[in-house]
């Protein structure tokens, strides 16, 4: 007897939605086995988890300042990987977007003061928009891998702001804490309530805007197209190189404006903290949202949920604050694993009976 | 002949069948191989050639039938029990690890080696191997410098090497210069006059009269003819190899061409590999006119589609679209001078098979009102065209919203079809559009394409099926090499000078 | 002057040991044609793994030992993940290096003895020491070779050898077809399945004993994000050193030897080129990347395993 994959031969609209769905059951199932090994109630703590992130207003409001820039990133990133294009780079696009609206806010003083902000704005996602550039044209053009250019070029990114933030634009009145000076008013995000900040206007919108954009615009449609099928891209006449580029830089501008509004809107420094993981994170969030732009906000809420949650768990349980960091991990495996049963299904094979038939012998040459 | 008594074969296949899904591939077949013989297996693309090696050859397994080797019936279930028998393929695509040498990808996978391969010892015995069989090759090179025909003699090499007795080649000089072929052909006579055994596969007939002793011809995955090579010749085996009464003729006008359409002077391609292509084509045709294209595959046909469409560079010569030359344009270009293309890589290319089927039926119109109005889609009119299509062409799916890669190869064809023929204005060329699809869809594309044609569309019709072209087309313009061999109008034309053309043997043009 | 060389050798040394251990298992893995992204994970599960055992059970040797089995467990699901489910390699690999992660920071807080509140910050705990060579470590500068830990000494011995393994043996030659040209390793009887997980596990085990070095020698100790991106920087080097691992000690050495030398450099105050020579060899493996591309030649020689990051699939016959 054995157990073949094969390809499945129509759609499975119960594969589609039952997976995710029984993935999630699963991590929390190997997250409680966990806690359960740490000598705690697994029960407990996820409903500790629950009310940290959602329970009170302000509990609220904290998993959205988390969740924002997980949300723009996650978009960015979407963007590429439906191009198939493998961009890790997002936290470099993030950073240099952050870099490039604190340069604007701190040292551009000839633009008007009302200007002052959508210019830094403006700039920061235009960073993050030639950090993914750079990689999309070796690819598009010269066929350079781009998992491990977009990689290394967040490492650039992060230790220039360091070198930024620790040299030239450290604060003089910062009493030796690493970060630039702080950003003058009129460069500030505003914001809505506690520390969120209109950043997630731009999340909500763009969110909206790209599900438009890959569903009812032409450009989307080639797009799509070029992600499927690059043969057929080009049999239609899409130029493939052109629009790679150009969705890369998207992508790229997003996360910049994810960096951009993290330093105007929050902590209107250029300070350490702005590198904390997002653009890898937001990875994992577009693709749990299967790249779905609207499903990528509600993902990013329930990471950064994970997160804010886990920093709650570990005051009142006396619990690491990683569990969040775990749990966030372990949710992945099984979706992963269960990711195989939308294309393939299993099947069992059983041996056939053996006919048992004396062995014939060579019959005779006729030439 | 005399009495002698005749060698015992060294193979028999026999009753050989094989079947995937929608189609048989092999149907009740038989071989004999004797030793130090040369067996030819003839047949168009698609008659079976290739599945029945790869039975022998341990990736297939038989759906029924025996395989006898020395006398006695074995059983062939991987490629490692076929090398264990002295059974080895070569095939079209070799199996080598371009960053490795010769001698390593001589020994890959070899579990005789010891842990620690005394190479020295593997590169005298392959120098020696080499020696003897006059197939030069340097043991250290790396697979990437060495050009298409040394890699082949690697392949060959490394058979040997594991000590295989038997040897069978698929299509060995579709990647082979002149010269290099004949060099091949002497290679094998070194190996048969010491009792080595060989079968190719190939689909033309000069190689058969050049490498073998004998020949067995496939059509339709059937065995139809067993012939010593000495008595047989070229015409013959084309008639055996294609040849079968034309059974109807579609019910069609007399074509009334208008002026010249499309015109292609002296091109010139290469192919993928950089070798020479198209060579010198020159052909015509009118509004209102199918010019049929013969051949046996793998003679430039889908290089001349690709340059019609600006999916391949034309190196020299000129391609007039209404007197214009579009040559070397993009095929954007192309689509918007009102050329069509019905590709011959249906799901790999004509078709985003993740995509819906109302999708792939706008991937031509979107560009325009009304499937698009300012860059964007209107997701009714591009429904309605869609229901349209489908019930026109009756394209059997569940619904406009289902993903192409679930449909039929029929229907994937007719999806197609649908969407270049409404997209046609001027220029519509069709590869192998029949290919693999069942009588009745083979007929509607045929009386698709008349259609077209009545309407006053240039098509330009590739096939195989000499039959086909017979009845669909009005002249017939036969590539061999990449070169046109001759044209001449459908009506009056004769299999066998067909076939003469084919096998590369030229006529003068004929005018139509 | 020669003191000072000398002492700079033996913190480049020091400072190398542990990503080439982590280098030499990536390059097995990636030759294999997996890519591993979740080295970051599983370097900071192998560094409070071993931290953790060698204080409990004062056993070294333990340590590393559990690191390893650690180590090969994170990398078996990373395989499982990408091989069996056929599951995108970076995705997996970044789960491995979050959960991996965000595991070494949990059990770093809760592995501890109550009277440290279950922390294992702080703690001193058992550490390899270096062992010098009589007469040997007398060598003016060179001499540092001779005065290093036997995980550095172990580091001499593994590079050779991974290289004779990799270029010599018949199955090191499997592993190179296997990342090559899958399809053609497999139609030569090669079990790629089996080469697959074989690798991606032993490059786990490497990278595992790469984050014990850490905490059992260089720093040692345990602290929150004890290896600082040192995951990540491996992948850099694994490119730098062309998937060859004879050359995998150049890259490690220069870059583990930029980081520990620039402390001496701000000493001398030259603050500035420090963070640029940081940045230096990852634009330096990007460099190394267009160039190898672009270079046709160069590209069929030493570029990157053709199967790298895909996954394969034999055709249903």
């Amino acid at each position: 007897m054995r157990i073949v994959i094969e390809k499945r031969q129509a759609l499975s609209r119960t594969a589609l939605i039952l997976t995710p769905i029984i993935s999630f059951f699963v991590s929390l199932l190997l997250g409680a086995l966990l806690l359960m090994a740490s000598r705690v109630n697994p029960l407990e703590t996820y409903a500790a988890m629950v009310r940290g992130a959602f329970g009170t207003w302000s509990n609220f409001t904290e998993t959205l300042v988390k969740a924002i820039p997980l949300m723009l990133t996650g978009l960015g990133v979407s963007i590429a990987f439906r191009m198939r294009f493998w961009n890790i780079g997002a936290e470099g696009q993030l950073v240099c977007g952050g870099i490039a609206a604190a340069w604007v806010a701190l040292f551009w003083t000839f633009v008007p003061e009302g200007l002052l902000l959508p210019t830094a704005l403006l700039v920061g996602a235009l960073a993050g928009a030639l950090w993914a550039g750079v990689p999309a044209a070796l690819k598009a053009y010269i066929k350079v891998d781009e998992t491990l250019t977009t990689l290394m070029l967040n490492y650039v990114a992060i230790l220039y702001s360091q070198y930024l933030y620790y040299g030239p634009w450290r604060d003089p009145q910062g009493y030796g804490f690493p970060g630039s000076a702080l950003l003058p008013a009129m460069a500030w995000l505003p914001r809505l309530t506690g520390r969120v900040h209109y950043g997630v206007f731009f999340a909500v919108v763009v969110a909206f805007v790209l599900w438009f954009v890959f569903t009812r615009t032409r450009w989307g449609f080639e797009l799509r197209i070029i992600g499927e099928n690059q043969t057929a891209a080009r049999y239609l006449g899409i130029n493939i190189a052109r629009n790679i580029v150009l969705a890369l830089l998207l992508s790229g501008a997003l996360s910049g404006l994810a960096g951009a509004a993290e330093v105007t809107g929050l902590s209107r420094r250029l300070q350490q903290g702005l590198a904390v993981g997002y653009g890898y994170t937001a990875i994992i969030v577009a693709w749990m949202a299967q790249l779905n732009p609207l499903a990528v906000l509600v993902v990013a809420v329930l990471m950064a949920a994970l997160l804010v949650g886990g920093d709650q768990v570990q005051m009142m349980m006396r619990l690491p604050a990683a569990v969040g960091l775990v749990l966030q991990g372990m949710i992945l495996f099984p979706m992963l694993a269960g990711a195989l049963f939308v294309e393939y299904r299993l099947r069992i094979i059983r041996p056939q009976a053996v006919d048992l038939e004396p062995t014939p012998t060579a019959p005779e040459v006729t030439p | 002949m005399t009495n002698q008594p005749e060698p015992q074969a060294i193979l028999q296949m026999r009753g050989i069948t094989k079947r995937f899904p929608g189609v048989i591939a092999n149907e009740q077949v038989d071989v004999d191989l004797f030793p130090g013989e040369v067996l030819a297996l003839l047949g168009e693309n698609g008659a079976g050639k290739s599945t029945l090696m790869n039975v022998l050859a341990g990736m297939y397994r038989q759906d029924e039938g025996e395989i006898y080797l020395r006398g006695e019936q074995v059983a062939i279930n991987s490629p490692r029990d076929a090398a264990a028998l002295g059974i080895g393929m070569v095939h079209q695509n070799f199996m080598l690890v371009p960053t490795m040498t010769v001698a390593e990808n001589i020994i890959l996978g070899l579990t005789e080696v010891p842990f620690v391969p005394d190479m020295q010892a593997v590169t005298a015995r392959i120098k020696a191997l080499a020696n003897r069989y006059n197939l030069q090759v340097d043991p250290h090179a790396y697979i990437w410098q060495l050009s298409v025909g040394e890699q082949q003699r690697v392949e060959i090499l490394k058979l040997i090497y594991r000590g295989a007795e038997i040897l069978i080649l698929d299509e060995p000089t579709a990647v082979l210069t002149p010269q290099e072929s004949r060099e091949l052909a002497a290679v094998l006579k070194l190996m048969t006059a010491e009792g080595k055994s060989a079968i190719f596969i190939t689909h033309k007939m000069e190689e058969v009269i050049a490498f073998s002793d004998w020949v067995r011809v496939l059509q339709n995955g059937r065995l139809v003819a067993v012939k010593r090579t000495a008595e047989t010749n070229p015409q013959e085996l084309a008639r055996l190899m294609v040849g079968r009464e034309v059974l109807f003729r579609l019910e069609k006008q007399l074509a009334v061409p208008g002026p010249v359409v499309l015109e292609l002077c002296d091109v010139h391609t290469r192919n993928d590999k950089g070798l020479p292509g198209l060579q010198g084509l020159s052909l015509q045709v009118r509004a209102g006119e199918i010019l049929g294209i013969a051949g046996v595959a793998g003679n430039g046909q889908r290089q001349l589609a690709e340059v019609i469409t600006g999916l391949r560079k034309a190196t020299q010569g000129q391609m007039l679209i209404h007197a214009q030359d579009y040559a070397n344009r993009s095929p954007l270009d192309l689509i918007r001078a009102g050329v069509s293309h019905i590709p011959a890589d249906r799901i790999g290319m004509g078709a985003v098979g993740n995509m819906d089927v109302a999708d792939n039926l706008a991937m031509k119109g979107y560009r325009k009102s009304p499937l698009s109005h300012l860059g964007m889609l209107q997701p009714q009119r591009i429904q309605e065209f869609a229901r349209k299509m489908i019930a026109a062409f009756r394209i059997a799916t569940p619904s406009p919203a289902t993903r192409v890669k679930f449909l039929s190869g029929g229907n994937i064809q007719k999806t197609i079809l649908a969407r270049e023929i409404d997209a046609c204005r001027d220029v519509l060329v069709a590869v192998y559009p029949s290919r693999g699809l069942d009588v009745g869809a083979t007929e509607a594309v045929r009386k698709l394409l008349l259609e077209q044609r009545d309407k006053g569309v240039a098509v330009l019709l590739v096939s195989e099926d000499l039959e086909e072209l017979l009845s669909v087309a009005d002249n017939i313009l036969v590539l061999s090499e990449g070169r046109a061999m001759g044209c001449v109008p459908a009506a009056t034309a004769d299999i066998n000078a067909l076939g003469l053309m084919m096998a590369g043997v030229s006529q003068p043009l004929t005018v139509n | 002057m020669i003191a000072l060389l000398t002492s700079i050798l033996s913190i480049i040394l020091r400072a190398g040991t542990s990503l080439i251990y982590a280098t030499v298992g990536e390059i097995y893995t990636e030759r294999s044609g997996i890519l591993n992204l979740g080295l970051e994970g599983m370097m900071l599960m192998g560094a409070v793994t071993a931290f953790a055992t060698a204080y409990y059970t004062g056993s070294l040797l333990l340590a590393l030992g559990v690191a390893m089995i650690v180590g090969a467990l994170l990398a078996t699901l990373h395989a499982f993940l990408t091989v069996t489910m056929r599951a995108n390699q970076v995705v997996s690999g970044l789960s491995v290096t979050l959960f991996g992660s965000g595991l070494a920071s949990f059990l770093g807080q809760r592995l501890g003895p109550a009277s440290n509140t279950y922390y294992l910050v702080g703690l001193v705990g058992p550490r390899f020491t270096s062992i010098p060579i009589p007469l040997l470590s007398d060598i003016p500068v060179l001499g540092a070779l001779f005065q290093q830990d036997i995980l550095t000494y172990v580091v001499y011995g593994l590079v050779p050898l991974a290289w004779f393994y990799m270029y010599k043996t018949r199955n090191g030659l499997n592993l190179r077809a296997v990342g090559e040209n899958p399809q053609t390793a497999d139609a030569m009887g090669i079990n790629v399945t089996r080469v697959r997980y074989l690798y991606t596990i032993l490059g786990g085990m490497l990278v595992s004993l790469g984050g014990a070095h850490l905490s059992l020698s260089y720093t040692p100790g345990w602290a929150e994000n004890l290896t600082g991106g040192r995951g990540w920087i491996v992948i850099a080097l694994v490119i730098f050193a062309m998937w060859n691992p004879a050359r995998a000690p150049l890259g490690a050495l220069l870059f583990g030897g930029i980081n520990a030398v620039q402390f001496r450099l701000q000493a001398a105050g030259t603050n500035i080129s420090a963070a640029f020579l940081n940045m230096l060899p990852y634009l330096m493996t990007v460099l190394v990347l267009v160039m190898m591309t672009w270079w046709e030649a160069l590209n069929k020689r030493i570029g990157a395993p053709a199967a790298l990051g895909k996954a394969y699939m034999r055709e249903d016959k």
